[in-house]
């Protein structure tokens, strides 16, 4: 029998799309030279030590070589790329003093009203700084820092410089060294000591700028005893060139503290999305990751939890969902360096109309690291014959006092589930997208409830398309 | 008004290469039961979807009418919204929902209505106390880690909640125990009335023992072969299919 095939190639992402003016207050010109660091540092007003530590990792970067793995970088074009791009916009505190097209944007996006509803409290980047920043009373009487990284560096700077680029050091790639470069924008919290942060922290970053990149440098750290849920949340309208993502997340977790980090990543299908995340966890001290990867043309992204204190957990739970002409080479990494550490990993992903995910891993477990454990789960859902997808795990482990489980699955949709969903009156398309949001399930119910919502309103959305 | 609900004329089926129902005639009235009878392999799991028109099976010749209309070309889910439903021998698992909300979802989709959610769950409740399901089970996804008899009861379940008007039941007594197979009589029960019929395929007829039939045809070979009254089926578990065979 003949079916019906709906092929659209490029689906409307509709509130991810609205494109504003390209209508900067200044714009740095395109490539990456010296001169261009110091014209950033000169337009930031950088302290001496920024703008020396701007330049070194300018070096850096320049004898590092591209990754030698995983995805094609080779359309990367440095001087084409403007790495700084000042909205017209100062820093607000009120969505009131944000420019109307600016705040219309993140109007859309659903900042200002989940920041009513749900948030304790919002940071806005919109291209490469950061327009809003705003938290609730009682957390300020509690001594809890919430505001934008350029901020911190000036008013908080023996934190800052005791943190930041310690934790991922810019040798750590390549692209680190160019974050350290050109970096700006972002968030920093500081809880103090025995603090618990109840209702969670979301920091949004749009990026608008055709031909450009975004550089957000995100610093928590929790303290001793203390704890805290972060959100983070990007996205960007569609252009026909090549946009890019090397931002950095720094966390540390000290000894008996709670660090959640949510991400949901929603970046145009033009965007290069080379990001680094990495935790430091302290003893008895717990890290959860929760990672939802939609967009982008190409990503790279491996959080990291570094297990540096005896007893310390971590856990990561992530889906990717690749479309037509996406490359999602996502997973995660864990170092188990003390006693009693444990990990656990439950990685998802899903591909179709031709998309490509890969999730690749690295587990070490160091001699030190007697009596860990870590599981590890990651399951693959190819929808269609002409989809991708891989599992490249790395296990290293130097100890035989560990607890070790790894199981990995690659399926696709079966047709008999379609046809059973279908005698009960679900059409092929409600069939498909329920097995889909049923796959995901585990994942969604693990992110705040607008993004969970968001999620299956995405796999609606992306499944509209891929229905053939 | 037609009394006739289904009516197959000279229906035949392959699945791949291999040709398996070959010239099936059926005529099913509202207000009764029927059953198919027969061997393993002799082609009963393929009238059922057949009639659901799976796409896995191919239909070479022949016609499949509900209510006066030819539905043998129609999609899966339009003939489940003209109100036929069919139990399966195997319900599939699908991680992630959960039977309530899968059911919501369902009855939504059959009846083109919003499902108001009180009178549902007591509907559910209702439904769940009479079939001696665990209430738990209806939060778990569904068919996930059921035993094979809470699936078949959770099919029954489906059944009652999406109410058709032709309840294909394949294979639903096998594998049950004897209390069990009770249970699933009593749902069948409260299901019929004279408006609707149900269609009962098995290759056993446990079933029949607690449940009034009105026909029941022997199906070998892909053809029914002989079409009785209750007392046929007790021929059968008396003397086999033999003499039905090779002929």
């Amino acid at each position: 029998m003949e079916k019906n095939k709906t092929q659209v190639e490029e689906i409307n992402r509709n509130i991810y799309d609205i494109k504003n003016k390209d209508d900067y207050d200044f714009k740095i010109k395109k490539g990456l030279t010296k001169e261009i660091i110091n014209e950033i540092s000169d337009q930031k007003k950088d302290p001496d030590w920024m703008r020396e530590f701007r330049l070194k990792a300018l070096e850096v970067y320049n004898k590092l070589e591209l990754p030698t793995w995983g995805p094609d970088l080779s359309e990367l074009n440095m001087n084409e790329i403007a790495t700084y791009v000042r909205p017209k916009s100062k820093l607000n505190t009120s969505w009131e003093d944000v420019p109307e097209d600016i705040k219309n944007t993140f109007d859309k996006l659903g900042i200002p009203e989940a920041e009513k509803t749900s948030l304790a409290g919002v940071g806005a980047q919109y291209d490469s700084e950061v327009v809003y920043h705003s938290m609730k009373e009682d957390l300020i009487k509690q001594g809890v820092i919430y505001t934008d990284m350029e901020t911190a560096v000036r008013e908080y700077p023996e934190l800052v410089k005791e943190h930041f680029m310690k934790c991922v050091p810019v040798y750590d790639h390549k692209f680190v060294a160019l974050h350290g470069a050109v970096w700006s924008g972002g968030s920093f919290v500081y809880v103090p000591k025995n603090v618990k942060v109840d209702i969670p922290l979301q920091s949004y970053f749009r990026l608008n700028s055709p031909e450009s990149g975004q550089f957000e440098h995100t610093l928590i750290i929790v303290e001793e005893g203390a704890s805290l849920h972060f959100i983070e949340g990007c996205s960007a309208p569609k252009y026909n060139k090549v946009n890019l993502h090397a931002g950095c997340v720094e966390l540390y977790v000290k000894d008996n503290a709670y660090l959640r980090y949510s991400t949901i990543e929603n970046w145009s299908k033009n965007m290069l999305n080379l990001n680094t995340k990495k935790a430091i966890v302290g003893k008895n001290a717990k890290m959860d990751w929760v990672s939802g990867s939609f967009g982008s043309k190409i990503s790279m992204l491996y959080p990291m939890s570094i297990l540096n204190g005896e007893g310390s957990k971590t856990e990561f739970t992530g889906i990717s969902f690749a479309g037509k002409g996406q490359n999602l080479d996502n997973g995660f990494k864990v170092i188990h360096n003390a006693k009693n550490t444990s990990s656990v990993i439950n990685a998802k992903s899903i591909s179709k109309n031709g998309g490509t995910c890969t999730y690749r891993s690295l587990v070490r477990i160091n001699e030190n690291a007697k009596n860990s454990k870590c599981s590890v789960s990651c399951e693959s859902l190819m929808l269609d014959d002409i989809s991708k997808s891989d599992t490249i795990p790395v296990n290293d482990i130097r100890t035989d006092e560990v607890e070790f489980s790894h199981e990995a699955k690659i399926g696709k949709i079966s047709d008999k589930a379609i046809f059973y969903l279908m005698s009960r009156g679900l059409s092929e398309e409600d069939a498909k997208a329920m097995i889909v949001r049923g796959f995901a399930y585990p994942i969604s119910k693990e992110l705040p409830l607008e993004y969970a919502v968001e999620m299956n309103n995405l796999i609606n959305l992306e499944l509209e398309g891929a229905i053939g | 008004m037609s009394e006739k609900l289904l009516e197959i004329k000279d229906l035949c089926v392959s699945a791949g290469e291999k040709e398996i129902l070959n010239g099936i005639n059926l005529k099913i009235n509202k207000g009764e039961i029927h059953v198919i009878m027969g061997p393993n392999g002799s082609g009963k799991t393929t009238t059922a979807n057949a009639i659901l028109n799976n796409p896995e099976y191919t239909k070479t010749n022949g016609k499949i009418l509900f209510e006066d209309e030819d539905i043998t070309d129609l999609k899966t889910d339009e003939i489940a919204r003209k109100g036929v439903f069919m139990s399966f021998q195997l319900p599939e698992e699908i991680p992630g929902i959960s039977v309530t909300n899968f059911l919501k979802y369902a009855k939504n989709k059959i009846t083109g209505e919003p499902v108001k959610i009180f009178a549902f769950k007591e509907e559910l409740k209702k439904y769940m106390e009479e079939l001696k399901m665990n209430p738990k089970n209806m939060e778990r996804s569904l068919n996930v880690g059921f035993s094979g008899g809470e699936k078949k009861k959770n099919e029954i379940l489906q059944m009652l909640v999406l109410n058709p008007k032709l309840a294909i039941l394949d294979e639903t007594d096998s594998g049950l125990d004897v209390d069990a197979i009770k249970t699933v009589s009593k749902g069948i029960e409260m299901f019929k009335n004279k408006d609707n019929a149900v269609l009962i395929i098995t290759h056993n007829t446990k079933i029949l023992h607690s449940l009034k039939v009105d026909y029941v045809h022997i199906l070998v070979d892909g053809k029914i072969v002989k079409t009785g009254n209750q007392d046929l089926a007790t021929i059968i578990e008396n003397e086999g299919y033999g003499k039905y065979k090779n002929k």
